[in-house]
């Protein structure tokens, strides 16, 4: 009996039922069936995850899609520790936010198309953890890419959600056009996709090259950098980081789902599942790091000025997301999936917090906001857990696994490490910071909204809150699974992967891992002493600081201006090229036959042949002698 | 002279068809309920079916081959028919075409498909042959109060008559050159007697090409069949577009592949620009079109040239890549006539692809059931029309003709247009005309066969993949 096949068809059967059901039968009791299958779902993961943890790890292919030679391509499932960790994330977080979104939803015009595109898309994060091959994993990273546009854009009535889909997906094309190459790479270079003996040859691989343009490139950095691009963009990191932040424009249920617990962090599944892939590159390893450790610094100052509560939590998750790939890139893999779950918790916890204060006050400015704590007591004392779990403050999940990145990045020996380790330090600093700014400026002081808005606070219904709760348990105990080994603990999660991902070699004493710790530790809780000075004690510092540093101000303040740079050398020209160059010069002769003109140029092609359709039997017959005869001609003379 | 019984155990599908057919003809004049003159049809279809399974073996001196290829090919025609049956028992009220000799005509039909697969002897084929062809063209007029109706009879039987009169002349040809119309004989004489450059051999094949190239309606022998399309009822443009064209494989295959095998090289000449021209025409002009019957038409010209792909390889791969191939196209081409045939109601035509226009906001199942088949059409993964591509594709590569893939690949890309312009219509747009559709539960039958045909042959296409093999080595 392969029970662990119920873990992705459940999630699929109620898609199904929903999507052809949901409209005229079930509407407004569609939640029943989304929830009920992936609670299932998630209890199915839990006894997968003790069978594995016995030492029972499946790969097994369920049966061989395609045959033609060597091509052959099957679908098969592979669950060992890596993807057990990643089915607890995925449907333990998923199964709270489903509910949820009950809460959230109620209401909606489009309630049993939510529920429908919710169960899709965690059907494809599953296919993508469980897969046992490469084409399984593609199948599964454009389904999730394909959901999140339905989702991002899921109130496609107004612009900027629709618009803020089609941002999402176009800029993720860009990454995975990389990533399928790399796939192509794999395929052409090991004559198959199954993860088990691509990554056991691809040693003998290490130091190949391949001629490219020209140029001898070395085979196993340019298939591990094609995958890397995929992840890039799937991850949101820099430089196609800039879809994450718009995509809050779907509702708040699925920026918990999609863009903080699970989507984007199918990059950093993707680049430790092929960890022994990125080991033969060093090239390859440097990238992953640094471009982590800097996006997550520059995600991290960002996150200090915006205004929209959503958007400061998905800078956040942009920069949680650097941290991750920043342990990837120096080995330290089962860090990074530490992260992954113990911040799958806290992020989504946010998330559904800052949406039960949307609920409440009906808009995202946090500048309108303030002193809610007396109205959403429950919201405000979990929320305050989050930003505790994500600052990194001792005791909590997130501390225990973002220590284990500084240190792992700090003692891994790799080239990089220390530059690696001092932008984690100085990020260690921000997360905090922004966290209890938006903590402060939410919750306390009074409320800087309308009467009007003052008078319809209210905390949100249980059905909201108690997910809260649970995920707030989550935020505090999740990582206690991985408590290092010099406080005490028995650091179970990291070797727990060891199996599938390996140990880096930290060169380090106690000593210097206590001070590393303490380091880490003062630097957080000085981010949120700061942030209580400004936003609590002295309100007016912010403003002056802003006044005096102006530039710096309006560069954060306008994130780098990064998009406005987009704007500037992609999209203008673009446009430009469009408006004057095609439109007014060659559109209506020759792009136009390319591009718009396939009705217009190869319509008019046609528009010639149909004219030879006259509808005049004696013609066609004419037309049928001719063919005949040029026939005959062709071959016998 | 000794009278031997001949061996009838190979031929009881088709006697049995016959006697059914003749029966339910008659059983016209004391039934009144045509539904239950098509219930009748589809059980004594499903009998024929059954007598299928053993009736292996050859018979009439060779004249009449029941093997794994034709089995397969009757499944195809079977297949066809209980389809085509099931959005009939609606749309022919509709179209005040209740008749009940509309059933044993597409039997008659089947019949005639049904001898061409198994036929051994050119004698034989030709019988079949237009024991179909007569049968269709009276389907195809049978709206007798329509003219576009009539005329699509019309000119069919015209020009059907026309290419007809090639393949005897072809046959003639044979017959003089090698004294015999067995193919297994002809295929003997022509290697015994050294006879592969010989140019009325060549001559001959070239005829044969032409009435086959009719049948599948290939370029630059297509003409027909726009016209044809869409004047004929929908179920029977339905029904057209997959028998005739299946049969027309199923003897280009066994002809070529057994008479001709000698000059395969020859013949691969000739059918390559058929292939090319297929799919370049149908393709291409496909997107002029703004009726749906037409556009599906020239998709109908398209898809013959992909699946001659199959036959150019001319291996046993290739033929059974281009018999999955016409099964595929069965379950996907009626589905999406079906969604068609939904949509005429009385007083509406529902033929114009404007009249898709919002479909997903008033029907959003049968919007949802038209982008699957749209997909499969395009060969969209996972859907089965994706698995009938790839397989004819990695024949044509395997077997050499890498350049004929990718012009073939090229027109596949082009072909997406106007079969997702339906769903840009379906769901981008808002609805202008009110559509009421016609359903019935048996019309739902065959969506649903055909939706989950679709869809299970595109995730698990094995079982079919192997039983086409296994056909094929039975040949």
């Amino acid at each position: 009996m392969k029970a662990y096949l119920l873990i992705p068809f459940l999630p699929l059967a109620a898609f199904v039922i929903n999507i052809l059901f949901g409209r005229d039968l079930i509407k407004d009791k569609s939640h029943w069936i989304s929830c009920s299958t992936i609670i299932g779902s998630f209890i199915v993961s839990v006894i997968t995850l003790f069978d594995v943890i016995n030492g029972k790890v499946i790969n097994e292919d369920l049966y061989t899609w395609i045959v033609s030679d060597k091509f052959r391509v099957s679908v098969g499932f592979l669950i060992d520790q890596l993807t057990a960790v990643m089915l607890i994330v995925v449907t333990g977080v998923g199964s709270l936010i489903f509910i949820y979104s009950i809460g959230y939803m109620h209401g909606d015009k489009g309630y049993y198309r939510f529920f429908a595109y919710l169960s899709l898309f965690v059907f494809f994060m599953l296919m993508l953890v469980m897969g046992n091959n490469f084409l399984i994993l593609y199948l599964g990273w454009e389904g999730v890419g394909l959901c999140s546009y339905f989702l991002i854009g899921f109130w496609f009535e107004k612009k900027s959600a629709s618009d803020a889909g089609k941002k999402a997906f176009i800029t993720c094309r860009f990454g995975d056009f990389g990533f399928a190459l790399g796939v192509i790479m794999i395929f052409l270079t090991f004559g198959t996709l199954h993860y088990v003996p691509v990554f056991t040859e691809a040693k003998n691989f290490a130091g190949q090259t391949v001629n490219l343009l020209g140029y001898d490139v070395n085979l196993m950095t340019l298939i591990a950098l094609l995958l890397f691009a995929g992840a890039v963009g799937k991850s949101a990191q820099i430089p196609l980081h800039v879809w994450l932040p718009d995509a809050m424009e779907g509702p708040t249920p699925v920026s918990a789902l999609i863009h903080a617990a699970t989507m984007v962090t199918a990059g950093v599944f993707m680049v430790a599942r092929c960890s022994p892939i990125f080991n033969l590159s060093e090239v390859a390893m440097y990238t992953v790091a640094i471009t982590g450790a800097v996006t997550s610094l520059f995600a991290a100052t960002i996150g200090t000025l915006q205004n929209d509560i959503k958007r400061i939590i998905a800078y956040s998750t942009i920069s949680h997301l650097g941290m991750m790939f920043a342990a990837c890139g120096v080995g330290a893999y089962a860090a990074g999936i530490f992260h992954l779950y113990t911040h799958a918790f806290f992020k989504a916890l946010l998330f559904l917090a800052a949406g039960s204060v949307i609920h409440a006050v009906h808009h995202n400015d946090i500048q309108r906001m303030g002193g809610l704590k007396k109205y959403m007591p429950i919201t405000y004392i979990t929320m305050f857990i989050a930003a505790l779990s994500a600052g990194g403050v001792p005791g909590l999940s997130g501390f225990f696994s973002k220590d284990e990145i500084i240190w792992s990045t700090f003692a891994s020996g790799s080239p990089i490490g220390k530059f690696v380790w001092i932008l984690m330090t100085a990020v260690a600093f921000f997360t905090p910071f922004y966290s209890f700014r938006m903590i402060f400026l939410t919750f306390h002081g009074k409320f800087r909204g309308t009467h009007h808005e003052e008078h319809h606070l209210h905390e949100s219904p249980p059905i909201m809150t108690i997910p809260l709760i649970l995920l707030a348990a989550g935020a505090v105990v999740a990582g206690w699974a991985g408590i290092p080994a010099i406080l005490g603990g028995g650091a179970h999660i990291v070797h727990f992967l060891e199996p599938v991902l390996g140990h880096p070699e930290l060169h380090g004493t106690h000593a210097q891992e206590f001070g590393i710790m303490g380091l880490s530790t003062t630097i957080a809780l000085s981010g949120i002493v700061i942030a209580a000075i400004f936003y609590l004690i002295k309100t007016y510092m912010p403003v002056t600081l802003a006044e005096r540093f102006r530039s710096i101000y309006r560069t954060l303040f306008n994130k780098y201006y990064v998009d406005e740079l987009y704007s500037f050398i992609i999209i203008r020209p673009a446009l430009w090229i469009a408006n004057t160059i095609i439109e007014g010069f060659t559109d209506a002769k020759i792009i136009e036959g390319i591009v718009n003109g396939v009705p217009r140029s190869i319509g008019r092609f046609a528009g010639i042949l149909r004219k030879v359709q006259t509808g005049l039997t004696q013609h066609y017959a004419v037309i049928m002698a001719v063919g005949i005869l040029v026939i005959i001609a062709f071959v016998l003379l | 002279m000794q009278l031997v019984m001949p061996d009838l155990n190979p031929v009881i599908p088709e006697i049995l068809l016959t006697v059914l057919a003749l029966i339910l003809l008659m059983a016209d004049l004391v039934i009144k309920r045509k539904e239950t003159i098509a219930f009748l049809s589809i059980v004594s279809v499903a009998g024929v079916a059954y007598t299928l399974i053993g009736s292996a073996g050859t018979t009439f001196g060779g004249m009449f081959v029941s093997d794994g290829y034709s089995t397969f090919f009757k499944l195809i025609f079977l297949v066809n028919v209980i389809l085509t049956i099931l959005i009939s028992v609606r749309y022919i009220v509709v179209e005040n075409i209740n008749f009940g000799e509309y059933y044993g005509l597409i039997l008659f039909s089947t019949l005639g498909m049904m001898i061409m697969a198994s036929a051994g002897d050119l004698i034989v084929l030709y019988l079949g042959l237009e024991l179909m062809a007569l049968s269709t063209y009276v389907l195809a007029g049978f709206i007798r109060h329509n003219v576009k109706s009539n005329e699509a009879a019309l000119k069919y039987f015209l020009l059907g008559a026309f290419s007809s009169a090639f393949l005897l002349y072809g046959m003639s040809m044979i017959y003089g050159l090698t004294g015999t119309t067995d193919l297994k004989a002809i295929a003997t004489y022509i290697s015994k007697n050294g006879l592969e450059g010989n140019k009325t051999l060549l001559l001959s094949m070239i005829l044969f090409a032409v009435a086959f190239g009719f049948k599948i309606a290939a370029v630059p022998f297509h003409m027909w069949a726009p016209d044809a399309y869409e004047g004929a009822p929908t179920t029977i443009t339905a029904f057209m577009s997959v028998g005739p064209k299946a049969a027309g494989f199923a003897v280009l295959g066994r002809v070529f592949m057994t008479a001709f095998g000698a000059i395969h090289v020859e013949w691969s000449v000739v059918l390559i620009p058929l292939a090319i021209l297929s799919m370049c025409i149908g393709n291409v002009v496909a997107i002029a079109q703004t009726n749906i019957k037409r556009m599906l038409a020239y998709s109908s010209i398209a898809h013959a040239g992909y699946a001659l792909l199959g036959v150019i390889a001319a291996n046993n791969e290739g033929l059974a890549s281009m018999m999955n191939y016409m099964l595929i196209y069965a379950f996907m081409n009626i589905g999406a006539f079906g969604i068609v045939i939904l949509l005429r109601s009385e007083g509406f035509k529902g033929e114009d692809i404007t009249d898709y226009e919002g479909l997903a906001k008033t029907h959003p199942l049968s919007a949802a059931l038209m982008l699957i088949f749209m997909f499969s059409l395009t060969g969209i993964p996972p859907t089965a029309g994706f698995i009938g591509k790839l397989y004819v594709f990695m024949s044509a590569i395997n077997a050499g003709y890498t350049w004929l893939v990718v012009i073939a690949v090229i027109f596949s890309v082009i072909s997406a247009y106007f079969y997702l312009r339906i769903v840009m219509y379906m769901y981008m747009r808002e609805p202008k005309v009110e559509v009421s559709l016609s359903t019935s539960p048996a019309i739902g039958l065959a969506l649903t066969v055909t939706v989950v045909a679709t869809l299970v042959i595109g995730v698990f296409p094995s079982v079919l993949v192997e039983l086409a093999r296994a056909a094929i080595s039975r040949f």
